[in-house]
């Protein structure tokens, strides 16, 4: 059964394999891809039952035991974000395959998508911290030849910066694990984690610690952000989206376990830091999304936002607030892909991408027009929307840590995340049609329905909270007591007379 | 010698670092080439350089060297070779579209 676990990360790179060979054969590729994406998301509904039943699994590489070998790790936060990536991710796949159009389908552009989820998975299952920088190269690589894959002028322009920060984000990643390998002696996230404790507050751990904040805030646009407006607003819209939806994402999760497993002493300092970049990056978000005229703009700067609000969630870090990290970690991946396939239809109907040339769009398309409005209120956390839940939590749990000012912050932020969306959707909605019934530019069905999905799977996500709570419960669980992560990876004694010692 | 290593580790990333803060694109490539170089020999350094034998167990009786950083550095060259192969393709395409090689003519305009 645990054999399983391996599956999100193996079978889309054999698939991602297969399909260089069908290079020609678009359909055959069209098929397989979305059978592969759909396979996973199978998968790990499987294994998210069986961990409700048998706890965290995990599975030895070639039967290294633990602390020795590589191994990947499933709990139920890893697989609840196993299975809402690959959602959208088949979403966003089917999006594509109705608009990318055959030059960027016989450029490979299914491999490089699976292979990108197939680094996505691989860094939520990992166990090991080596192993983690493996799957996120895996992941960039990919993303690195998907934005620039079209070759236009600003896409290489924009990726060329894109790949030039991620190298420098990945030597300091090696950088910060050469130091941890130096000061605890070991790369498993468990025995890490076990040796930390026995250190206690140690000044050369937490400056380690401080190390991997400033690598993964890199990758998850947390205050360190100034690269991600300008590469997410030049891939085609479905790549984009799916950047949108994966990539913060995993530095987001990177964060998650890392201040939540691997460095639990000397809070005070981290999740202080923490809570401050937090802050200064919703209000940075906020302010781009006022000033931004360019919907794309504005959508990169709402994708901040989100990410500000996750890891503030996180700095206040009760049990409560981290299931809130939980659901809000689900809801964003699916809202900001939804926002950006909205806002890639807009410009594909319009031609524009600034707000005050386009207008009356709800007349020529309705059904887009409100999809777009369940956006936005999903975004702003109406119930009962994904969005509200997540909010809520994270709240409670701001209060019950009496960190006010985060509190405070995330709230206001949601206000602004209404304005600026309700900005885009009063001037190019509503108002005087500008588009004539004669040019009017058809929008197939097929292009609204990856939309339509969305939208179901954002309601489904809020009025199936119920359904969802015992997984998301036992995934804060896990997170908040690390011990039940490290019992399940060095089967319990040994560790604990190690910390005893 | 750790420490020398380190003040080596050092002087790279210097170099490194100036090269990436030039303006010509081949010389940024280039300085993280240089970069990788340097986060290599501190993985080296930090896990211990030469302490004992070959960690073959029954073939001597130890102290055995560390054989972890050298797995380790090995997928990380692995890693930066492909990362810089890409990248310098994706600079040579960039040249010939945007025919600039230079990083000032490259920032863009903010109302694109």
């Amino acid at each position: 059964m645990s054999n399983m676990i391996v599956l999100p990360l193996i079978v889309p790179v054999i698939t991602a394999i297969l399909l260089v060979f069908l290079r020609e054969n678009i359909f055959l590729q069209r098929i397989i891809s979305l059978l592969t994406v759909s396979f996973v998301v199978l998968i790990s509904v499987i294994l998210l039952q069986e961990i409700q039943k048998q706890g965290v699994m995990r599975i030895d590489f070639s039967g290294w035991a633990p602390p020795f070998g590589i191994l990947f790790v499933a709990d139920s936060f890893a697989m609840l974000l196993v299975l809402v990536a690959n959602i959208v991710a088949a979403i966003c796949l089917l999006y594509a395959i109705f608009t990318i159009g055959k030059s960027f389908e016989k450029m490979y552009f299914y491999p490089f998508v699976l292979l990108m989820i197939a680094g996505v998975n691989g860094s939520f299952l990992t166990g090991d911290i080596f192993n983690l920088f493996v799957c996120f190269e895996v992941m960039l690589l990919a993303s690195y030849a998907l934005i620039s894959l079209g070759g236009e002028k600003v896409q290489l322009r924009e990726a060329l910066k894109y790949v030039l920060i991620n190298i420098v984000a990945s030597w300091i990643f090696l950088v910060a694990l050469a130091f941890l390998y130096g000061t605890v002696g070991t790369l498993n996230m468990a025995h890490i984690s076990v040796r930390v404790m026995e250190a206690g507050a140690d000044p050369l751990i937490t400056t380690v610690a401080l190390i991997f904040l400033i690598v993964f805030s890199l990758k998850a646009g947390l205050l360190l952000f100034f690269w991600l407006p300008g590469s997410y607003s030049v891939p085609p819209t479905a790549i984009a989206a799916l950047f949108a939806a994966l990539l913060t994402k995993v530095g987001i999760y990177a964060l998650v376990r890392t201040f939540t497993l691997l460095f639990p002493t000397n809070t005070e300092v981290t999740h202080m830091v923490l809570g401050i970049m937090a802050g200064v990056t919703i209000i940075a978000g906020c302010m781009g999304a006022l000033a931004g005229r360019d919907v794309r703009t504005i959508a990169s700067y709402n994708v901040l936002i989100g990410v500000g609000f996750i890891v503030a969630g996180l700095a206040i870090g009760t049990e409560s607030a981290l299931q809130g990290v939980t659901y809000y970690l689900m809801h964003d991946m699916v809202a900001k892909a939804m926002l950006f396939l909205a806002v890639g239809m807009m410009m594909y109907v319009t031609g524009e991408t600034v707000i005050d040339k386009m207008s009356g769009l709800i007349r020529n398309y309705p059904l887009f027009g409100w999809l777009f409005f369940i956006v936005m209120c999903s975004l702003a956390g109406i119930p009962p929307l994904s969005g509200f839940l997540g909010k809520v939590l994270i709240g409670q749990g701001a209060i019950e840590g009496g960190n006010f000012v985060l509190l405070g912050l995330g709230f206001l932020s949601s206000l602004i995340v209404l304005y600026s969306l309700l900005r885009i959707f009063l001037s190019s909605f509503f108002g005087e049609t500008i588009i004539s019934l004669e040019d009017e530019k058809p929008l197939p069905k097929r292009m609204v329905l990856p939309l339509t999905l969305l939208a179901a799977c954002t309601i489904g996500l809020g009025i199936g909270a119920e359904w969802m709570a015992p997984y998301v419960t036992d995934a804060a669980k896990t997170l908040y007591t690390p011990s039940l992560y490290i019992d399940a990876v060095l089967d319990g004694t040994t560790w604990q007379g190690e910390v005893n010692k | 010698m750790e420490t020398l290593i380190l003040v080596l580790v050092g002087v790279l990333v210097a170099v490194a670092t100036y090269l990436i803060l030039s303006k010509q694109l081949l010389r940024v490539i280039l300085g993280t080439a240089v970069l990788s170089h340097a986060a290599h020999l501190l993985i080296l350094t930090m896990g211990g350089l030469k302490k004992g034998d070959v960690p073959l167990l029954e073939e001597s009786e130890g102290p055995y060297t560390d054989a972890l950083p050298q797995a380790l550095i090995l997928t990380a060259i692995v890693i930066s070779f492909a990362v810089t192969a890409f990248v310098l393709v994706l600079g040579y395409r960039a040249y010939k579209t945007n025919r600039s090689a230079n990083f000032d003519e490259l920032r863009g305009t903010p109302d694109e």
